[in-house]
């Protein structure tokens, strides 16, 4: 066990080294200055040459990357160019949106998905079994902002149960954070869930045909019996890989929802900072993300061994 | 028990919404500024919050554009046009409690010319060889030359003024003299402002205000739908606009910028250095087809570098009204060889992609052929603005008042360099007589008309929704500000 977290830890320390170096330089490379981006059309050549050393841009690129490598080993993400506030506070500014979003998306998704199928596990070839699974073709088939947009649409301007976006921040309170982040979760989880209530299925059914099934079966244990107790555990790993990559994909990728309810979260952060080529920002949200990834596979990794007791002797 | 309470209190609680809701205002923005120090960055959406609400100059812009007292109350010009002595307001006072004085004036406008300044608009302050502080409430600021426009500059928002006390933190929490101060900043979400109580001039009449950032078209149209704002600055999806002016909870109020907005062209290079080639691709344009399909309708077309709604205005339109043929015969007495292969730079507002698809088509019709290549504002600033003007054709708009002396820069990315324009700018830099100050710019408006220096499309409309009740919203867009102070809801 020592051994398979040892390797897999290093692993994630590799896999992040180089991340810090491709991020860097292709981002830096990127066509665009800062300065002139800030100080637009009529700012003046001396101007120009003021905000760039007052932004450290003379300095050669690799001094860059080291210093900024060092920052982020101490914990200090640098300050933006734009913004000039720490990275580091912006960023948990914008994670106080997106990990509860992700959270709340994640929570729904496996709350909706694990029932669903098992369910539709259990009864194979069943109408309901049909029928939801042509239910959760929908769900992956439905582009989530269009999801959204119809939400909105109803529950927002029609019914004006919700508001059609924003984000009530910590201090409203629990109930009104909820407020905000149900309508961008649902709309988050609705094709998490149908993807996952597939592969659970599906999962489910191949351990079904499997010998040890046969044999528990064979032991007089009914059909449901062995799904609960044998085949269920063993379908886990699967599933557990795609709950994984999903976290990831929650906690980055919900920048098409960010805009349409408009939260202010991490996706629309990155999308503000590269257009104004706040290049700290990019880089450091960029490294946080890979971080965020690259961690959630070595917890899932980690996971595996707990419901795989052969991975532990390993 | 505990739950009939906290339901009573939430009655309560929705029950006051409405009531409150009279005394302050939402209005929902585009652009999230980039942090709140107009003196040192370009964001138009700096200004949108801080102008007149929060930060003063001396001078300020009215809404009809006009330069009236600000912090200065009067003044006095000397003879000569070198001196000018402002008196300043009395009873200003700073956010933070300290006396507004002339040392203020001093400090900000040595701080926006000095030779460290990050200041974006430096040239408003060029032409200053000294400030100094009479007395606390005098100011005698000295020019190296006469400067016809000089209380106009002083008025932008890039002239602000501002405190030594204060100057540090600026950009995260601005202290100014306005009617409102800085209350608060969710990034990504909103800011917001409180009334000043100590105000030296006329009071808000708005106890709380709120900008709200909803960058995407459609989310702002659902926003304002739900009620969850109250007004919408710069509206994004004029295609709704009918929807609002239809429903009585709302009204649309539609009026103008000092946003030209033009196709330039490259006159620093083949082919649109020939001035024949210009031509024709100014009577190839359709303005009225570009207004329609761009702007679903909204926008005034104009025939120079000038706003329609400017006394000085002179309608050139007719220099280059709609004539396919005539433009195939241009270019055919040009002598180009066609089709004529253009490379056209879309920035991404959407006047500017969906102008230039319409403009490429009608440019096709008459030979010449457009490629084009949609860029971001980094890209666009780099490559076809700033150094390498790696352009032939370009569509942006250009927001800044009285800007047509951009076009007495040889270096700009317009690479027009004509003698006699930059003379009658020269001239006008100095005059101070109206009536000739008029003349001049009519005169320089008619040269680069019939110069074709750019193909000028049309005058950037501004659309405001807000519910109905709500007051005193400027309808015009003399500069980038939105002015609260003199916002109220109709009882």
């Amino acid at each position: 066990m020592l051994r398979y977290t040892l390797t897999r830890f290093l692993s994630l320390c590799l896999s992040l080294a180089v991340a810090s170096v491709v991020i860097f330089f292709a981002i830096e490379v990127l066509p665009g200055d800062p300065a002139s981006i800030m100080l637009g059309v009529n700012a003046q050549p001396d101007t120009l040459a003021a905000l760039r050393t007052e932004l450290g841009l003379d300095q050669p690129m690799v001094a860059r990357y080291f210093a900024w490598v060092t920052g982020l080993l101490q914990g200090d993400f640098g300050i933006s160019y734009t913004y000039r506030t720490p990275v580091a506070q912006m960023i948990a500014d914008r994670l106080a949106v997106s990990l509860p979003l992700a959270l709340f998306s994640l929570a729904l998704t496996v709350v909706i998905a694990f029932p669903v199928g098992i369910w539709a596990a259990s009864r194979r070839g069943s109408v309901s079994d049909v029928s939801i699974m042509g239910l959760t073709q929908l769900g992956v088939a439905i582009p989530n902002f269009w999801f959204a947009m119809l939400m909105v649409l109803v529950f927002a301007i029609n019914l004006q149960w919700f508001s059609a976006g924003g984000f009530a921040g910590w201090d409203a309170g629990l109930l009104a954070v909820l407020k905000s982040l149900t309508l961008p979760a649902i709309a988050l989880a609705l094709p998490q869930a149908s993807i996952l209530a597939r592969v659970m299925r599906s999962a489910l059914l191949d351990t079904l045909s499997e010998d040890f099934i046969r044999t528990a079966r064979a032991k007089g244990l009914t059909r449901r019996q062995a799904l609960w107790r044998h085949a269920l555990r063993n379908a886990l790993i699967p599933v557990l890989t795609i709950i994984g990559m999903q976290f990831s994909f929650l906690l980055a990728g919900g920048i098409i929802i960010e805009n349409v309810f408009y939260l202010p979260g991490l996706g629309r952060l990155i999308f503000q900072a590269i257009s104004a080529r706040d290049l700290v920002v990019v880089e450091s949200v960029v490294m946080l993300l890979v971080f965020a990834v690259i961690l959630v596979n070595f917890l899932v990794e980690l996971a595996y061994a707990a419901v795989d007791p052969r991975l532990r002797a390993r | 028990m505990k739950a009939k309470i906290s339901a009573v209190a939430l009655a309560a609680a929705m029950a006051a919404g409405p009531v409150l809701a009279q005394d302050s205002l939402t209005v929902a923005l585009q652009l999230e500024p980039p942090h709140l120090d107009p003196t040192s960055a370009a964001a138009g959406a700096i200004d949108q919050v801080v102008y007149a609400n929060i930060f003063e100059g001396l001078t300020r812009f009215g809404p009809d554009g006009s330069v009236n007292p600000g912090l200065a109350s009067s003044w006095e010009i000397s003879e000569d046009g070198l001196t000018y002595t402002f008196h300043l307001v009395e009873g200003a006072k700073f956010h933070d409690g300290t006396d507004f004085e002339a040392t203020d004036v001093v400090f900000s406008l040595d701080r926006a010319r000095g030779e460290d300044s990050v200041n974006a608009q430096k040239t408003l302050f060029a032409g200053i060889e000294s400030v100094e502080a009479v007395d606390p409430a005098t100011v005698k600021v000295t020019l190296s030359a006469p400067d016809g426009l000089f209380l106009f500059k002083m008025a932008w928002g890039d002239a602000v003024i501002v405190a030594p006390e204060s100057i540090d933190d600026i950009k995260t929490a601005p202290v100014g003299t306005g009617a409102f101060t800085f209350d608060g900043w969710v990034q990504g979400d909103s800011i917001s402002l409180a009334k000043n109580p100590d105000y030296w001039g006329e009071p808000a009449m708005l106890d709380a205000a709120t900008f709200k950032y909803i960058s995407d078209p459609t989310a702002g149209f659902a926003a304002m739908m739900a009620g969850d704002v109250d007004a919408f600055v710069a509206f994004p999806a004029p295609e709704n606009l009918p929807q609002f002016d239809a429903d009585p909870r709302f009204k649309v109020l539609i009026g103008s910028t000092e946003g030209e907005t033009i196709l330039a062209m490259n006159n620093g290079r083949e082919p649109f250095s020939n001035k024949l080639v210009r031509e024709a691709v100014a009577h190839a344009i359709n303005r009225q087809d570009i207004i329609d399909g761009a702007m679903f309708g909204y926008g005034t077309p104009i025939g120079t570098f000038f706003a329609p709604h400017n006394p000085d205005y002179v309608d050139l339109t007719g220099l280059s009204d709609y004539d396919p043929e005539k433009s195939k015969a241009l270019l055919e007495e040009a002598g180009v060889a066609l089709p004529l292969k253009v490379k056209m730079t879309l920035p991404p507002p959407s006047y500017a992609r969906r102008g230039g698809e319409i403009v490429a088509a009608q440019l096709r019709a008459v030979g010449i052929e457009p490629e084009i290549e949609n860029v971001e504002w980094a890209q666009w600033l780099e490559n076809t603005f700033r150094n390498a003007h790696d352009y032939d054709l370009t569509i942006i708009s250009h927001t800044e008042p009285m800007d047509i002396n951009a076009y007495a820069n040889p270096d700009y990315y317009f690479q027009y360099d004509n003698p006699a324009f930059q003379d009658v700018m020269a001239k006008l830099d100095v005059e101070s007589d109206p009536a000739v100050r008029s003349e001049l710019l009519k005169s320089a408006q008619t040269m680069l008309a019939e110069d074709y220096v750019s193909g000028f499309l049309f005058e950037l409309p501004l659309h405001t929704v807000a519910k109905t009740g709500v007051e005193g919203l400027w309808v015009n867009m003399p500069t980038q500000a939105t002015d609260l102070t003199g916002v109220y809801w109709e009882k």
